[in-house]
């Protein structure tokens, strides 16, 4: 079998090129927004949010509103619950963090045991990529270009507000504001993740791409492209190890993802582990041998 | 007299139980350099924080230029330069992309940088002495260095009112001597400066007057004034005599 076959076989089947495409738009759009996530210090948060929207999710399904909607209504939930916790008791951020996601996450598992015709619902938890239908992409198409091209519009405010908030209220920006859409954007992206990978594991690709291109880059501008570069090339070679190897699609993806961040991690030639130490080996040689 | 540049009139701030300043008052003319100086916790933060209208007081009134400091915001007057520790100096971010941010105030919903921008920010580097290290990651730099970036977003910006948070905290003899002339320049220019700092032997080179602050202001005038160890007995308690 020579290769073009290899990549061509899958495409023939319909439900495959769906899950390609659901893949790759919501790769790309959580590693847009992972870049920040990982520099404003957020990732725990990214986890709170994207398992909060579950019973937001499950309660749209049951009165037929859009998933979106019933998402950001638990995702700002969450974090005011979080935000309250944390202010008016001696409980730290982490910890209050901690207790709110899980216990809506929870209570979104209860609603959906109690809910008839499950199947759809529980695919929200672990993902279903092969099973995305035709009105899911058209969700996830829609969602995706709008959270896209906000982040892309406002990418410069929000850097802003990442690394200096005091300066952005000092100029006459709402960092307050910047924080909220930010937030907004997070639990927008967790919807369009969801059905891809699954609940429990958009987290992976809402941290693991802007980590991933942290170690490559000393320029923000290049974090933008580079992590849903390889956030979607993860992604599209997860879906196709998945179809050979017969495995889960969603964990693949993750896995993927994963392994390009440990290979970044030590061979990176400016923040890697090992790949710091080789720069400085080849160096010394190029010293030695120029005497 | 003109209108003060920064009038602070009795002052209170609470962060809950906290008292963080207490009927603080402070009247700074255009064009000055003031040093404030006192010890952690004296309030030095809050007092920026109620200047640049982050905090609202519990009582008193904070006017710049004659005005609440919202309307200094919308204009993009005030330049805010960070204590290190307030920064991130990971973040991949060149000293170019750092002083650009100080055009945002004046960019369109996008802030995408015209080529006026550019060319003030150009200036604003050489004036700071950093052209040369216009590409580098901002955490590349030397102490002297990065708080010079963030006079420089300041400049961009055009802000005609400065505060330094502990600018010479981590700065070598030259950088210090740099960044003093600096300010005397921009005051020269018209600038408005506050500097907190307790960094005591720069402040009569740099400042036209000192201000100690505990809570409350507890004197302001000219800094050999203002620095006399009696003073500043009172501000630090007498622990720094008994030390210097």
């Amino acid at each position: 079998m020579d290769l073009l076959t290899i990549l061509l076989e899958p495409l023939s089947y319909d439900f495959m090129v769906r899950a390609l495409l659901t893949t790759a738009i919501a790769a790309v759009v959580c590693a847009v927004l992972s870049c920040w996530l990982v520099l404003i210090g957020w990732s725990l948060m990214g986890d709170a949010v994207s398992h909060a929207v579950l019973p937001g999710v499950v309660l749209a399904y049951i009165v037929g509103a859009p998933f979106a909607l019933g998402a950001l209504v638990f995702a700002l939930l969450a974090v005011t619950l979080i935000g309250v916790v944390r202010n008016t008791s001696r409980v730290k951020e982490d910890a209050a963090i901690g207790i709110v996601f899980t216990s809506l996450f929870a209570l979104g598992l209860v609603l959906i045991s109690v809910t008839p015709s499950q199947t759809d619902l529980n695919h929200i938890i672990f993902g279903n990529l092969l099973g995305v239908s035709a009105a899911d992409l058209v969700q996830v198409v829609i969602l995706g270009v709008v959270a896209f091209a906000i982040l892309v519009l406002k990418r410069r405010d929000l850097t802003l507000y990442a690394f200096d908030p005091t300066h952005a209220h000092a100029i006459g920006l709402s960092p307050r504001r910047l924080g909220a859409l930010l937030l907004g954007l997070l639990a927008l992206t967790s919807v369009v993740a969801l059905q891809t990978v699954g609940v429990v594991l958009v987290v992976a690709m809402l941290i693991i791409p802007g980590a991933t291109a942290y170690l490559l880059t000393d320029r923000f501008s290049r974090m933008l492209v580079i992590a849903p570069v390889i956030s979607a090339a993860c992604s599209v070679a997860g879906i196709y190890i998945s179809y050979y190897l017969d495995t889960a699609s969603g964990a693949m993806v993750v896995l993927a993802q994963g392994t390009v961040f440990a290979v970044v991690y030590l061979f990176s030639p400016r923040q890697g582990l090992i790949g710091t130490r080789l720069a400085k080996a080849r160096r010394k040689r190029a010293v030695a041998l120029a005497r | 007299m003109s209108t003060p540049a920064i009038l602070v009139d009795k002052v209170t701030v609470h962060y809950g139980d906290v008292l963080a300043l207490d009927s603080a008052s402070l009247s700074l003319e255009p064009a000055r350099i003031c040093g404030l100086v006192g010890m952690n916790g004296s309030g030095k933060s809050t007092l920026f924080k109620a200047i640049m209208g982050m905090v609202k007081p519990d009582s008193g009134q904070v006017l710049v230029n004659g005005q609440p400091p919202v309307k200094m915001r919308k204009e993009a007057g005030i330049g805010y330069v960070p204590q290190s520790e307030d920064v991130d100096w990971a973040f991949p971010l060149s000293v170019r992309d750092v002083v650009m941010m100080g055009r945002y105030g004046h960019l369109g919903f996008t802030r995408r940088p015209r080529k006026a921008d550019r060319d003030a920010v150009d200036h604003a580097l050489e004036r700071v002495e950093l052209s040369d290290y216009a590409d580098r990651q901002i955490g590349q730099l030397s102490g002297g260095q990065k708080k010079r970036a963030f006079v420089a977003r300041g400049i961009a910006q055009g802000a005609t009112m400065m505060l330094l948070d502990e600018p010479f905290a981590g700065v070598d003899k030259r950088s210090e001597a740099t960044i003093t002339r600096l300010l005397r320049e921009l005051a020269a220019d018209g600038a408005t400066i506050l500097v907190s700092t307790h960094d005591l032997h720069a402040l009569p080179q740099l400042c036209d007057e000192a201000a100690l602050l505990m809570r409350k202001v507890l004197m302001h005038g000219s800094p050999d004034v203002v620095l006399q160890p009696e003073n500043l007995a009172m501000a630090f308690g007498l622990d720094v005599m008994n030390r210097g």
